[in-house]
């Protein structure tokens, strides 16, 4: 659904490529995670697809169209996006807030139908926030763990068939966060595509169908979470010692990063 | 009061506001009115020189002081949202230094004074543009806070150009100009008043047609473009109406200071969050304020009157003054 041709990016004044020809896709029905170390073109992966970023070489298309060929409000209508940050300048209250994500199918002037009404009201329910809504919180009230679930319940009310996450789970305590994680592949399993921009590795192998791992604005590695979730590969991305090891309760590959003993 | 009050008073309470303030600055000034004799006088009944104190001087002047405040808390309303800015507001853009230093020149080349409001008016959209223009060379896509660095920037370069155009204009133009900058209604006519409207309506209703953009782009750029907006161009467009009206205010009464910074910060406290009726009811309470404040500038000293613009700053910096406690 949505693929990564040789995409190029160069921010201006850089130095080197933010992207430098990274391809893969991300097909409905499966979750695709994008790991890699910090700077190595994980964000800039979603300013691409949201047109934020010019991209200099390659495309991004959606459906097999680039996406500058899509209109801004056709492309909403089906790729939701969760992007790394946002801070509200003023006070909205969790309905209203969720309500906007209806703002592609709605336009400035048309009022919520009652479609519209169902949409958010199962995406608060889904994202586990409709008690917030309910009692009428104000975003800029609420832990940094209700504010992304309440911006995933943005997204879900948004609808469309891929949603696109940039780091979502950061501030999820453990509870939260495995809900989030079982949420997305409930979406899967509904046919929805998932991409997911993530630093968890260990939860990505667990839960991803396919992980594409960073490196430097390049793929360094592709493919199921066994074949990229090697001790090899990950130290040398990562540079950092570590040990992969087989989770004994599911079977997934785990990431232990070791300490490093330094000399007095 | 309990923010379920708050819900159920608000909007009688601003159209309330502003028709108290439109009756009483009808009926108040050197010749008070009683209600029923203002009554009379609307409807062109009773004494003769009631009605043309009310018809003719009061009247027109309490609209078009409505109309400017009205103008001027649509514009700012929409240019906090739109910049995610609570301090923005439309003179920042540099409609106020362009449109006095319009008038000061239109007044120091000796231009009749009929032509001043033009000359305020091509100031204004002159300034923005070189706002706009300057904000864009210094490479940014439309980020909010280089766009309000420009404003500032050229908001002190009018200044220097005011400073000396005065420093070597005959000392009447000078009064003339400095009266002008301080703002006033005092020469309000009904022709002044319906071509004002015309721009409020139309700013108005374009940025009211927007303000379900403006909610979206509240949450920030990539968020906007997110939801599918293009941020630059849509915010681009709202500067832009915001602009005009507020050019347009500053061309019929010169600088009015603070409306359209405090006027949204009311309203919000009101308990309205989302844009469409934030802008109404600053439209409301812009009217109500700047009614009252030419009120109060006319009957404070009789027979002199205060400059408008003075009189919206003395309230409006206090209260600015304390949203920045409860912001900060």
């Amino acid at each position: 659904m949505i693929r990564y041709e040789d995409v190029v990016v160069r921010y201006p004044g850089a130095s080197r490529d933010a992207l430098a020809g990274v391809g893969f896709h991300a097909e409905r029905g499966r979750l695709t995670a994008v790991v890699g170390p910090n700077g190595s073109g994980k964000s800039t992966l979603v300013r691409a697809l949201l047109g934020r970023v010019v991209v200099a070489g390659g495309a991004v298309r959606v459906d097999g169209a680039p996406v500058t060929e899509h209109g801004r409000g056709e492309l909403a209508k089906r790729v939701a996006v969760i992007t790394q940050r946002e801070d509200l300048a003023f006070p909205l209250t969790v309905d209203e807030y969720v309500a906007l994500g209806r703002f592609p199918h709605l336009g400035g002037w048309r009022g919520a139908r009652s479609i519209d009404r169902d949409a958010i009201e199962h995406a608060l329910t889904r994202a586990g926030v409709a008690a917030l809504a309910r009692d009428g919180r104000r975003v800029q009230e609420l832990s940094g763990g209700e504010w992304q679930r309440v911006r995933l319940a943005r997204a879900l009310a948004q609808g469309g068939e891929a949603l696109v996450l940039d780091e979502p789970t950061t501030f999820l305590d453990v509870a939260h966060e495995m809900a989030a994680f079982e949420l997305l592949h409930e979406l899967t399993v509904e046919g929805v595509a998932v991409l997911l921009v993530s630093h968890q590795l260990n939860l990505v192998a667990r839960f991803a169908d396919e992980i594409v791992l960073l490196h430097d604005g390049l793929v360094a590695a592709a493919g199921s979470p066994d074949d990229v979730m090697q001790a090899a590969i990950l130290e040398r991305v990562y540079e950092w010692p570590l040990v992969v090891t087989r989770d004994p309760a599911v079977g997934a590959p785990a990431l232990l990063p070791l300490r490093v003993r330094r000399r007095t | 009061m309990t923010t379920a009050l708050i819900d159920r008073v608000r909007w009688p309470l601003l159209v309330l506001a502003v028709v108290a303030a439109l009756l009483l600055a009808v009926a108040l000034g050197t010749i008070s009115l009683a209600p029923g004799a203002v009554w009379d006088a609307l409807l062109g009944r009773g004494d003769p020189a009631a009605i043309t104190v009310v018809l003719v001087l009061r009247l027109p002047r309490a609209v078009l002081a409505g109309l400017i405040g009205a103008g001027l808390g649509i514009s700012g309303a929409a240019l906090q949202g739109t910049m995610r800015n609570p301090l923005a507001e439309p003179y920042l853009l540099g409609v106020s230094g362009g449109a006095a230093v319009g008038a000061v020149l239109a007044v120091s080349l000796g231009v009749a004074a009929v032509f001043l409001p033009i000359a305020a008016f091509a100031g204004a959209v002159l300034a923005v543009a070189v706002t706009f223009f300057v904000a864009h060379a210094a490479g940014t896509r439309g980020d909010a806070r280089i766009l309000l660095m420009a404003g500032v920037v050229v908001g002190a370069f009018a200044n220097s150009v005011i400073m000396l155009v005065l420093g070597t204009a005959p000392s009447n133009a000078v009064r003339d100009a400095v009266w002008w900058m301080m703002g006033s209604v005092a020469a309000a006519t009904w022709s002044q008043t319906a071509w004002l409207a015309v721009y409020v309506l139309l700013g108005g209703g374009a940025l009211l047609a927007w303000s379900r953009q403006i909610d979206v782009l509240s949450l920030g750029d990539d968020t906007a473009a997110a939801l599918g907006l293009a941020p630059e161009a849509t915010a681009r467009r709202i500067y832009a109406a915001a602009a005009l009206v507020a050019a347009a205010t500053v061309a019929a009464a010169g600088l009015v200071g603070f409306v359209g910074l405090v006027v949204p910060h009311i309203v919000r406290g009101l308990g309205v969050r989302r844009h469409r009726p934030l802008l109404v009811g600053s439209a409301f309470a812009g009217a109500a304020l700047v009614i009252l404040a030419d009120l109060a500038a006319r009957t404070l000293r009789p027979p002199s009157e205060l400059p408008l613009g003075a009189v919206t700053a003395i309230v409006g910096v206090p209260f600015f003054l304390s949203r920045l406690r409860r912001l900060a």
